[in-house]
């Protein structure tokens, strides 16, 4: 325990490391941007900025790729906070998957998540041009981001090679891009999932109302609860939405997110499930279940 | 955390207690086969931070590929994700794994491979405050141990954990145990690591991993988790010297201009008088603000922002620290170097060197020597290879603001970027101003004296005068430079042979390696003075102008010279008058930030507490200058 007044206790450690890396990158960067997913850790990343520059507002943007399929509390939240909040919020949309109507219903999972949110990040990037984009991964999120690093270097087209990241020492992050490079800035990488949530109840931060336990209605699709959440969710036959007590454990396209039944309502109940529960988060978050290795994958076309 | 017990305590209590731990950094050394993988695993295991299905995909893969037999989980499958790259012949790096108990936080940073070790683990430990170094007790200390050790003592880790690992493969024998710890302590006394502990264990069985083993009743001290939970780090930071490196400018408006960054070391107060380095200009802490709210102080490793009483010119790259407190200026560095390119770090080509939030040009100015990293052998070297580790000076475009790192880390650190390629090169630690410090350097045993077959009374009776010193002293623009070569113009025509020791003549000669920091204006004088006593020696008249602001070193070049041989001469006017003399802009510059450390300006000058003669030169002229110490010279009967 922190016993000497001159101790921080560890999410006072972590905060302080976030807001070191949001501001080194702020500084070095022409013009990066802070990718916000709505979801929590996006939350805690955007709390840690605020608290970087106050009293100044953030000196970058914030993106949202939005695939036209998130949950509809989540778009609610997001415009509400970033109002009150006067945020500089840019919004994507791949233009031609909207055209196509690219959807994960006729084009699956796989086909939806490239094109609605891998090209279209890659899209907004280039077409602001950004060099630097802020992501609320986490090194504990999966096997293969455990030796991630803080700046992920991606080449111009924002490939990541594994035989070209370069070594972090201390706290002196490398910076340097040629023109067309970018990197990926991952504040929150020494973060874990319980830091994430004890930091939410210490710092009262807001998050989607999603997380929190209430009536939806929803389907059982393959083993998994999944929220009809709007007139477009395509029932299969002999499906019958049915009201339960449920909540998400992560937030991303309603469609492919699988709710689990709870009765938490407040953040330590969520702890509290948290720490009771006997399998691992990423359960809920349908594309990695696709196929094996898919978030390495992932990685190097470029999402994430 | 399949079995986070909730039972005693509500949540409310559990997250309490929670958000009080603290974090502790650790790296694990072993060479292949040690059993790393499986500590680690034993440890995930242990705190329960293994999920039902992650552990039921291990059960499932320790069938397969396991190595541990029948019935046992292979632990070390647990943070295998990087087993697969190998074989694909990925580089392979740190990785970081996480996790905690009810007093601590824990994030490991693991360093698999031997090719790349030396990189790899200069990398992992640069953040860590302990090291965990595995011996397998069938093997005992191998090679690797001591390049683990040496590379961990290389980064300035404190503390260190040696596991002896495998005990139940040599059925727990203390005899073994004992063995193993007086070699490790033999040959580690060396590299000075302040803290060791040793534990015998058994990663695969968990014997004294977790929880205290029955099979060895004979070792009494802490398992290693235990150990982990408790050690001492609060006093790791270090609390004494403030040094605040300026991250980022925040304006949100006309009235606010706050300075962003990392409290590196030493505690920042509200009302604190601080110094901005490099430029040297003064300024008071106005306010420490932060979201939350001001605080009256900050330490390490705080990120804050700071405001200041006085429109002071401040940007990124700048260091605030206490007026008394100061750390070196430098724009030559002595430091150790771990290299991590394949091409490799050869004198002549420039780098960018990043330390703190300060960026300079960098390049090798001599490779004193390259150290093994296995037998810690240090040899001569004319370039470094690839994780290669050696000690060598650079020069940089402009100076650096830096510590020891062995007294500072945090700014004694630094990393070297390649500029065509972009990549992290090396990895840098700044040693302290080595060699610096000559005064009271002895000279290397068996030399011997000679003595002149010329007596000093022949010299004084050709050369009609004593060979004496005159030391003139004052700061930039207060005519001594003026003084002295008039002073030798006079003697010259009267007959006498004297000779002016030029302060930047002797800069652009035997004294071309030095700046103008203190250590390197305190050298310049100590050579300067080792010259005044040769031609002193010679018979000659020595007249030596400098700005010698400390009348400690003062003293000192007195002494080299010859107490008695010296007449110290104070050259001194009002500052405005000073100022409007300088005809080199050296004033202008330093005001502007552009020149570091100039005495009157923004580095001290202590005026000679008992000069032999003071010049007040706004009142008097050249001539008459010359004359009082002509006067003065015949009134001591040093001219006849
Ligand atoms: N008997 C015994 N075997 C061990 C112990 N620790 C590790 N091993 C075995 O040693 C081998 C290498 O272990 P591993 O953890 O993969 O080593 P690494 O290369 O250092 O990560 C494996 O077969 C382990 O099961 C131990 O304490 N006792």
């Amino acid at each position: 325990m922190s016993s000497s007044r001159y101790n921080l206790t560890h999410l006072k450690v972590l905060e302080a490391e976030s807001i070191h890396i949001i501001r080194e990158v702020a500084a070095e960067f022409e013009r990066p941007v802070m990718l916000y997913s709505i979801g929590k850790d996006s939350a805690v990343m955007l709390h840690l900025a605020q608290k970087a520059f106050y009293p100044g507002r953030l000196p970058f943007p914030l993106l949202h790729v939005d695939t036209t399929w998130k949950f509809r509390a989540m778009i609610e939240f997001r415009d509400r906070f970033c109002r009150e909040q006067g945020l500089d919020l840019k919004i994507w949309t791949n233009p031609e998957g909207k055209a196509q109507n690219i959807n994960p219903f006729d084009h699956g999972s796989k086909k939806h998540t490239d094109i609605m949110k891998t090209v279209a990040l890659k899209q907004a990037l280039n077409h602001y041009q950004f060099d630097a984009a802020f992501g609320g991964a986490r090194r504990d999120e999966e096997k293969s981001r455990a030796k991630e690093r803080v700046y992920s270097f991606r080449d111009n087209l924002h490939q990541w090679d594994p035989k070209n990241q370069r070594p972090e020492l201390w706290n002196l992050f490398n910076g340097k891009v040629n023109k067309g490079e970018s990197i990926r800035a991952f504040p929150l990488s020494n973060w874990t999932e319980l830091d994430v949530w004890q930091y939410i109840h210490l710092e009262s931060i807001p998050i989607v109302p999603l997380y929190f336990a209430d009536v939806r209605p929803v389907v059982e699709r393959d083993g998994t609860l999944i929220m009809v959440d709007d007139d477009r969710m395509r029932l299969r036959p002999g499906e019958q939405p049915m009201m339960k007590r449920v909540r998400f454990r992560t937030l991303g396209c309603y469609p492919l997110t699988g709710a689990v039944e709870s009765n938490a309502t407040t953040l330590p109940e969520i702890i509290e499930e948290m720490l009771l529960a006997k399998n691992s988060e990423r359960q809920g978050r349908m594309i990695d279940h696709d196929e094996t290795g898919s978030m390495e994958q992932k990685k190097r076309e470029g999402y994430f | 955390m399949q079995a986070v017990d909730l039972s005693h305590e509500d949540i409310h209590t559990y997250l309490a207690r929670h958000q009080r731990k603290e974090l502790l950094r650790f790296l694990t050394c072993g060479s292949v086969d040690d059993g790393k993988s499986t500590l680690i695993g034993r440890l995930l295991h242990d705190t329960k931070m293994i999920y039902e299905d992650q552990l039921a995909a291990v059960k499932r893969d320790s069938e397969k590929v396991g190595t541990t037999g029948a019935g046992e989980i292979d632990l070390a499958l647990l943070t295998d994700g990087l087993r697969a790259e190998r074989e694909q012949g990925i580089t392979i790096d740190v990785a970081y794994r996480y996790f905690s108990t009810d007093r601590r936080k824990f994030i490991i940073a693991d360093t698999p491979g031997h090719e790349q070790y030396t990189r790899n683990m200069a990398t992992g430990a640069s953040t860590c405050q302990l090291a965990i170094i595995l011996i397998d007790a069938r093997h005992g200390v191998q090679t690797q141990t001591r390049r683990h050790s040496f590379i961990v003592s290389l980064l300035g880790i404190r503390h260190v954990v040696v596991a002896i690992n495998k005990m139940d493969l040599v059925g727990f024998s203390q005899e073994v145990f004992e063995r193993i710890k007086d070699d490790y302590t033999g040959f580690v006394a060396k590299l000075g690591l302040p803290d060791i502990t040793f534990i015998p264990m058994s990663a695969l069985k968990g014997d004294n991993v977790a929880s205290r083993s029955d099979a060895m009743p004979w070792f009494s001290g802490p398992p290693l988790l235990d150990h982990l939970e408790t050690v001492h780090i609060a006093s790791d930071h270090n609390l004494t010297d403030l040094r605040f490196p300026v991250q980022f400018v925040i304006r949100p408006n006309l009235d606010f201009r706050g300075f962003a960054g990392t409290v590196a070391s030493g505690i920042l107060r509200k009302g604190d008088e601080v110094t901005v380095l490099p430029s040297g200009k003064r300024s008071k802490v106005k306010s420490i603000v932060t979201q939350d709210g001001e605080l009256e102080e900050a330490f390490a490793p705080q990120a804050v922002t700071v405001t200041l009483t006085d429109e002071v010119d401040v940007s990124r790259g700048d260091m605030l620290v206490h007026p008394d407190n100061l750390p070196h200026i430098s724009s030559q560095i002595e430091a150790m170097v771990v290299w991590m390119a394949e091409q490799s770090l050869v004198p002549g080509r420039t780098y960018t060197l990043k330390q703190t939030t300060r960026q300079v040009t960098a390049e090798v100015a001599a490779f004193r020597h390259g150290v093994e990293v296995n037998t810690l052998e240090q040899r001569p070297v004319a370039r470094l290879e690839l994780n290669e580790v050696g000690h060598v000076q650079l020069s940089l475009t402009q100076p650096l603001v830096c510590d020891p790192y062995r007294t500072n880390p945090a700014t004694g650190a630094f990393i070297l970027i390649d500029r065509l390629t972009n990549n992290t090169v090396g990895a840098g630690m700044i040693l302290e101003s080595g060699g610096r410090d000559a005064w009271g350097a002895q000279p290397a045993p068996l030399l011997k004296l000679r003595e002149s077959l010329i007596t000093n009374t022949e010299r004084e009776q050709r050369f009609g005068h004593t060979p004496v010193t005159v030391l003139l002293v004052g700061l930039t623009g207060s005519g001594k430079s003026r003084i002295a070569f008039a002073l030798e113009r006079r003697l010259w025509d009267e007959g006498r042979a004297a000779t002016v020791l030029y302060g930047q003549n002797m800069r652009q000669g035997l004294n071309r390696d030095l700046g103008f920091t203190a250590d390197d204006r305190s050298e310049n004088l100590r050579r300067s003075a080792e010259v005044a006593k040769l031609m002193n020696d010679a018979g000659l008249i020595a007249i030596a102008a400098f700005v010698a602001p400390h009348e400690a070193v003062r003293e000192k070049a007195k002494q080299v010279i010859g107490t008695d041989r010296v007449i110290e001469v104070f050259c001194t006017a009002p500052m405005d008058v000073l100022r409007s003399r300088d005809q080199s802009g050296a004033y202008h510059l330093a005001d502007q930030g552009k020149i570091a450390q100039m005495p009157g300006v923004t580095a001290t000058f202590e005026e000679p507490k008992s000069p032999d003669l003071v010049l007040q030169t706004d009142q008097i002229n050249v001539d008459e200058s010359v004359n009082r110490i002509i006067q003065m010279m015949k009134e001591k009967g040093q001219l006849r």
